[in-house]
């Protein structure tokens, strides 16, 4: 059978995915009860962890140089990353499920590469609901936080959206590859994937030397929504670790940072599934 | 109840067992305990710190026992909902543990709550222990808040157990009981004050989070460990709890009968 | 001079496995040298644990082999996984390949995308599996609500949908019933027949290897020990036959009827099973014998099985 191999364009090498994507979505809008329980439930989850901050900051003024208004504005960036992220690519950090259930024996004998297939395997919907919990929670904090309405606040805002949202989806695949390696023990990841973006919703002049190691630099949580707000805002965090104060605007460097982790441990752990650990 | 106390024993024993099998993934929750705990020290030491030391009657020192005890908690207090008894009532193979010479629910609590304190071993005390080593937990300076704080906190597992049992009966009317189980997931952590303590809370939300069995989950315990309250505080605490074992394990008797019956009529 | 689709020499892959501390290597396949010709249909047998799937694993790119060298299609599998993907095809019997929530016509789409297939290919390719795997009648019923024979014949034309050269199948017909087994049979006989494609399948049925291909590889610990052909097989160690009788009242064992051993009794002689060489005697003379003796309800014969087969070879070898 003959197949053009020659250079496809975007569209055709995309196609693939798009189907795959598409299944997803026609799949869950076809089960409307559970999908309503899974949007209530993601809904309620978002709230919840909006009133884990919001309950601190009303019992306390001001905590690490944050107040209600930013820290509300740090936690709906990180949400609003960490729930976009999580919808998209979020299945990623499952591999023992994968390995177990033969998936990952299956995306080998597809002509596309591996982590791509899994990305866009499993497309989540529901989360979305939490994703609205962040936005509205962005756009009530902007309104509490008032900063001015100019190109440079725009666009930080935006730059840290992407960021974060890349920060994190980096995570989820870092995330994946190291459980190649500990497919019992998966759970060690969490510590970092879940703990991220419970970091990634703190003012980083809270944390000792080595949280700041950990979430500040190595996983780079502090540069998700933290630094961006304190670029934005003015405040003087960044100058409290050292850091000078337009350090919010280097959040794609953090997200560049945490894919080449991710690439690295993706890279790993499929060496090491081919190489016999699954 | 029916079957003596020997066999409740073994099955607290086979429960105890089973566990001893995940040693890789008791490091991974180990790793997540402990990484939580770090982070929770970070953010609530400087909430203290800002409310002048004091907040809700918490000092740095109580704030520290209030994470490390919570976070030593978490793998033994079941807080996601999920049981295998859920999925056998779905399946209906429930219909087995009936015809067997112990109580349903007996046998279901007495395997949870030895899995649950075979869970201290690897992770629980683990997870403690970093927290004394690394950032230092005061010990109670009440002599009996020791004592009654490990009263409290085998009841607090048994809460716990008894309290999933009465989500995964539910299954005898419902047929879909996994819209509840993710409920009861999504808010027993924050109403168990798992992140933050429930006195933390508005006023009315505290009242509504004390109005459900989570914070004899988890909050009482840790508040007669790490000393917040003590004397005729602590022991309300302790006292508070026995209510809501009795409540449940009174209500998960009523549940078990009354689905013993519907079983019956339907014939399995 | 036909092409060569697969080609392996001094193929081994070795496993670490954790033995309480200690580590420990355990050969899944020590050291193959096989040679697989276009339009060939390989039986490749042998026992539980001989590293048949190591082995196809290895020809798919999903394993990387310890030692020796591989070629599937012409290409180094791991390497050039993505290319070969398009010309190799698998069944797993025990894994699905289909999308369990999406009708299967939805799943043939889906993969007719992955494989850039362009609408008049697909149109033509999933007519001719449609038709051929008799899938018209649950083409719009999900994954999840097929019966197992359904779904194998979906999964069939999944792994076909894109025309590969070579299609492997591994344990294709398990938990099949003899009706479904025989169409599945059917189909790829036909297909190979239109199509010239090669087919390699590992099973645990005789009637698999008897019916399908015409060239036997037999592994053991992972090394070949016999290729050649199923008589050839068969001859080797003289397979048997199984004649499973249901009787209508309680029987003595028939330990004494000519030409045949007795392999076993339930149900206090109800059903009992005896065994037969087709060489020496036949199946029609055999219940001729038992006539005389007991009425007879029920009967049925039971394929050699491969096992026992391998196991007889295994055992004259040691």
């Amino acid at each position: 059978m003959s197949r053009t191999d020659t250079a496809p364009g975007l569209a055709a090498r995309s196609a693939p995915y798009r189907a795959v994507i598409a299944s997803r979505v026609s799949s869950q809008r076809s089960h409307r009860t559970s999908f309503r329980v899974d949007l209530l439930s993601s809904l309620l989850v978002g709230l919840v962890e909006l009133a884990e901050v919001a309950v601190l900051y009303l019992q306390v003024e001001r905590i690490g140089g944050l107040d209600l208004a930013a820290a509300l504005l740090v936690f709906a960036i990180a949400d609003v990353g960490f729930s976009v992220a999580d919808m998209v690519v979020g299945h990623c950090d499952n591999i023992p499920t994968y390995v177990r259930a033969g998936t990952l024996d299956v995306f080998y004998l597809r002509p596309q590469p591996l982590l791509l297939q899994l990305m866009t395997s499993d497309l989540q919907l529901r989360r979305i609901a939490r994703a609205a919990v962040g936005v509205v929670a962005l756009v009530v904090a902007l309104g509490l936080t008032d900063p001015p309405f100019t190109v440079r606040t725009v666009a930080l805002l935006v730059v840290a959206l992407v960021s974060a949202t890349l920060c994190f989806a980096a995570m989820f695949v870092w995330a994946g590859g190291v459980q190649f390696f500990l497919i019992d023990g998966a759970e060690t990841t969490n510590a970092f994937v879940y703990g991220g973006r419970y970091a990634a919703t703190q003012p980083a002049t809270v944390w000792g030397r080595p949280l700041l190691v950990v979430f500040g630099f190595f996983f780079p949580m502090a540069f998700t929504a933290y630094l961006p707000v304190v670029t934005l805002l003015d405040l003087d965090g960044g100058q409290q670790l050292g850091l000078p104060g337009w350090i919010g605007w280097t959040a794609p460097l953090a997200a560049l940072w945490a894919w080449a982790l991710a690439a690295v441990s993706w890279r790993l752990g499929v060496r090491h599934y081919q190489g016999g650990g699954g | 109840m029916r079957g003596s106390g020997r066999t409740y024993w073994r099955l607290l024993v086979a429960g105890f067992r089973r566990q001893s099998t995940y040693r890789l993934a008791a490091l991974g929750g180990l790793v997540a305990n402990a990484t939580f705990g770090f982070l929770k020290v970070a953010i609530l030491f400087a909430a203290v710190r800002a409310a002048g030391g004091e907040l809700e009657g918490y000092d740095v020192g109580a704030i520290s026992a209030y994470i490390w005890v919570s976070q030593a908690m978490l793998g033994s207090v079941n807080l996601n909902g999920r049981t295998d008894l859920a999925e056998r009532i779905r399946t209906g193979d429930v219909a087995v543990d009936f015809l067997r010479p112990v109580d349903v629910q007996g046998a279901f609590v007495a395997t949870e709550v030895g899995r649950s304190l075979f869970a201290f071993l690897p992770r629980g005390l683990p997870t403690l222990a970093i927290g004394v080593l690394v950032v230092g937990v005061p010990l109670p300076d009440h002599a009996w808040a020791l004592p009654l704080g490990l009263v409290s906190l085998l009841l607090a597992v048994t809460i716990s157990a008894t309290t999933v049992y009465l989500l995964a009966t539910s299954g005898f009317w419902i047929v879909e009981t996994r819209g509840l189980q993710i409920l009861y997931m999504v808010l027993s952590g924050f109403l168990a004050g798992l992140f933050i303590p429930i006195w933390f809370f508005p006023e009315w939300l505290a009242v509504l989070a004390s109005a459900t069995p989570f914070p004899a989950m988890l909050m009482y315990p840790t508040d007669v460990l790490s000393g917040r309250v003590d004397g005729s505080g602590a022991l309300m605490h302790v006292l508070v709890q026995v209510g809501w074992l009795l409540a449940t394990v009174a209500a998960g008797q009523w549940l078990t009968r009354a689905g013993r019956r519907r079983l019956e009529v339907q014939g399995g | 001079m036909t092409e060569t689709i697969v080609r392996t020499e001094g193929l081994g892959r070795d496993f670490r496995v954790r033995d309480g501390l200690r580590r420990r290597t355990v050969v899944a396949v020590e050291d193959l040298t096989i040679e697989v010709a276009a339009g060939e249909a390989v039986g490749y047998i042998g026992a539980n644990g001989a590293g048949k799937s190591t082995t196809i694993k290895m020809l798919t790119g999903i394993l990387v082999p310890t030692r020796g060298e591989v070629r599937t299609c012409g290409l180094r599998p791991v390497p050039d996984r993505r290319r070969l993907a398009r010309e190799v095809g698998v069944v797993f019997g025990q894994r699905t390949q289909l999308w369990w929530d999406l009708p299967v016509r939805e799943s043939l789409r889906i993969l007719a995308a992955i494989h850039s297939l362009s609408a008049a290919e697909e149109r033509t390719r999933s007519d001719e599996l449609v038709d051929r795997l008799e899938l018209a009648d649950f083409l719009t019923t999900p994954v999840r609500q097929l019966s197992l024979g359904q779904r194998m014949r979906a999964e069939v034309a999944a792994a076909l949908l894109h025309s590969p050269r070579l299609v492997i199948l591994d344990e294709p017909t398990i938990g099949l019933d003899v009706l479904s087994k025989q169409r599945l049979r059917e189909f790829l006989v036909e297909e190979r027949r239109t199509h010239g494609t090669t087919l390699l399948l590992t099973t645990h049925d005789m009637g698999d290897v008897e019916r399908l291909c015409d060239r036997v590889l037999l592994v053991d610990r992972g090394s070949l020990v016999f290729d050649g052909t199923l008589p050839g097989l068969s001859a080797t160690v003289g397979a048997e036959r199984v004649l499973v009788l249901d009787l209508a009242s309680s029987t003595p064992d028939l330990v004494d009827v000519e030409g045949t051993r007795h392999q076993g009794s339930e149900g206090g002689g109800l059903r009992q099973r005896l065994a037969f060489d087709p060489g020496a005697t036949t199946a029609a003379r055999v219940l001729a014998q038992v006539s005389e003796r007991a009425e007879v309800l029920d009967l049925a014969i039971e394929e050699p099985d491969v096992e026992d087969v391998v196991r007889r070879i295994y055992a004259s070898r040691r």
